[in-house]
């Protein structure tokens, strides 16, 4: 940690006039902070409230009621509507971007966390350069490998393919910074010693000891590892063409551009779609917080 | 006797330290094999192909790739709609990065003060917006902006979200309603690191809540506020997924609006040389750019 603390050094007495504010003050206090986070609850709620009520009504409904309030409710119609729309092509996407961000980031874990081990409790020579590289891949932009990732691709003829969008998911170099800096503090080097001792061998030493006291951070890793492939719109963009291997991003990304170019009843499947791909991504993110945060702070106070 | 134990320890431990040494390499091949091939690899490829450059024998001839050396990127800098869009995002990122980290680490600070009521349900609305994909949001927001379907009504008819003057802002509100909560937690996780004990310190040399959020805690969580600062810088010159989407909406937002968007157009034209040159020119200034900042908020600081 490279925080220090700055305690005041001046003492001050608490003058009388000051009480009388001080209770005021007090008041204030409670009232004023709970003010500003719900006028902001507000700001963060009212677009997911927005979708879920448009997701809700009919299309005839959409421009001619309160936005903001049920009309006929038709959720469950609009569901079966957009899932059976050309064969179910929006549940293929949906099972797309669960197998490139639910595998992927389990793939991108499993190995970002032996690597962080690794570097974090062997020495070698050239160990804190492979670091140094890998924390310089932490600030290399997603977006510059795309197009060059794109070319390599082509050059084997496997653009348009699932390997061409889940492999580089595979790679997590921030995921290996988490690793080595948790597994430095978390995994005692007198339990690994102990494991060796009892004749465990490296492996299962690492998986049976050092990952188990990893999980917080691993956990950390895949959910980050996860929302970065659901969210990543570029490379899928760039190397797909086939519509049935589309993640649902760049599916209702396509709709949305028809819906508004040519095709305006496609607009009810963008908000309904937008709707189904949103809900369980926050319903998980919501349970699993905790994990977030503890993460977080191992990553935030470096 | 204590000798002939530490001998025989020690040989014992060579032999170890060999099976410990192929187990590392067993350990480290996965991600470095996966490593070099989807992040060395395109990086060393992108800088090659940003040198080369392509030769036609006679005006109809077969296409060659020839070395070109500094060609392509006396392009990139003679293309002013490429210099334009990085000025947009420069201003954009002036403007939305402070905006939101200032929002992210006042709530921080309530959240942390001691004296909010629902701080759970707070947290988690603050984050909701957060695991909406880029997309996704930009195509909620792009509704939410358009007259015709807003719920604010009021707003849309005196304010063109969707137009040339407006749109920057428009982009920058949907990039703050996505990250604040985000960085929120960032900050909210450094404040809960801190031993509660420094705090008391404060109060009982009679500093009040806001002093002790000027004082202690602000520069405590220095070091969260300086990673998510890195983070917001890259994310604002990568900006593209949600002008993209916007794209489709409105004719205020050009192919090259964003530097991104141009090496995207570019590659579609296709002319990849060119491409690589400006995908190579925004990394190294987003590189540069987050590592300056780094190193300036971080002069001053013990390491």
């Amino acid at each position: 940690m490279s925080i220090q603390a700055q305690a005041p050094t001046e003492r001050r007495p608490p003058e009388t006039r000051d009480l009388a504010r001080g209770v005021r003050r007090r008041a204030a206090g409670q009232a004023l902070p709970f003010l500003v986070m719900a006028v902001f609850t507000v700001y963060m709620l009212a677009p997911l409230w927005w979708l879920l009520i448009a997701a809700s009504k009919q299309r005839s409904d959409l421009n001619s009621t309160n936005p903001m309030w049920f009309a006929d409710v038709e959720l469950f119609g609009n569901i079966v509507d957009v899932t059976t729309h050309r064969d179910g092509l929006f549940l293929r996407w949906m099972l797309n971007s669960l197998l490139y961000a639910g595998v992927g980031a389990l793939g991108a874990t499993v190995f970002a966390g032996m690597a962080g081990y690794v570097l974090a409790k062997f020495q070698f020579r050239g160990r804190e350069l492979l670091f140094n590289v890998v924390l310089g891949g932490v600030l290399v932009p997603a977006t510059a490998l795309a197009l060059p990732l794109f070319l390599l691709f082509s050059n084997i003829g496997q653009t348009n393919s699932f390997w061409a969008v889940f492999l580089p998911s595979l790679v997590s170099p921030f995921g290996v910074y988490l690793s080595r800096i948790y597994a430095a503090s978390g995994v005692p080097d007198e339990l690994l010693e102990a494991a060796r001792i009892d004749g465990a061998g490296e492996l299962r030493t690492f998986f049976r000891v050092a990952a188990p006291l990893m999980a917080p951070a691993l956990v950390t890793v895949y959910l980050f590892q996860f929302v970065h492939i659901w969210n990543n719109f570029f490379l899928p963009l760039i190397m797909l063409r086939s519509e049935s291997l589309f993640p649902v991003t760049l599916g209702l990304y396509v709709w949305n551009s028809q819906a508004t170019q040519q095709a305006p009843e496609l607009r009810t499947f963008v908000i309904v779609g937008a709707f189904l791909s949103v809900v369980p991504l926050i319903v998980a993110f919501l349970c699993l917080q905790r994990f977030w945060r503890s993460g977080l702070g191992t990553g935030g106070v470096k | 006797m204590a000798q002939a134990t530490v001998v025989a320890r020690r040989s014992s431990r060579e032999a170890a330290g060999r099976r410990r040494l192929g187990a590392a390499v067993l350990l480290l091949l996965p991600f470095f094999a996966l490593f070099a091939a989807f992040y060395l690899a395109p990086v060393v490829y992108a800088v090659y192909q940003s040198f080369l450059k392509v030769e036609r024998q006679g005006t109809f001839g077969a296409p060659t790739d020839v070395f070109g050396g500094f060609d392509q990127y006396a392009r990139v800098f003679q293309d002013e709609a490429f210099l334009a869009s990085f000025g947009r995002v420069l201003l954009f990122g002036v403007v939305q990065v402070p905006v939101m980290l200032v929002l992210a680490l006042l709530f921080a600070l309530l959240l942390d003060s001691g004296r909010l009521r629902f701080k759970r349900f707070f947290r988690l609305a603050f984050f909701a917006p957060y695991a909406v994909p880029g997309v996704i949001a930009a195509i909620i927001w792009g509704f939410l902006y358009s007259p015709s379907l807003s719920p604010f009504g009021w707003l849309t008819e005196r304010v063109e979200f969707m137009s040339g003057s407006v749109i920057l802002w428009s982009l920058a509100n949907v990039t703050t309603w996505m990250f604040t909560g985000y960085n929120m937690l960032i900050i909210y996780a450094a404040l809960k690191a801190v031993p509660p004990e420094l705090y008391e310190a404060a109060r009982m040399d009679g500093a009040g809540a806001v002093r002790v959020a000027w004082s202690v805690k602000i520069p405590l969580v220095r070091p969260a506020l300086v990673l998510t600062g890195v983070f917001s810088i890259i994310g604002t010159l990568q900006l593209f997924t949600e002008p993209q989407v916007f794209r489709s909406l409105t004719t205020a937002i050009t192919g090259t609006y964003t530097p991104n968007m141009v090496v995207f157009g570019t590659s579609n034209i296709p002319n990849f040389h060119l491409a690589a040159a400006f995908s190579v020119v925004l990394a190294l200034t987003t590189f540069a750019l987050s590592f300056g900042f780094l190193k300036i908020t971080q002069r001053g600081v013990q390491p």
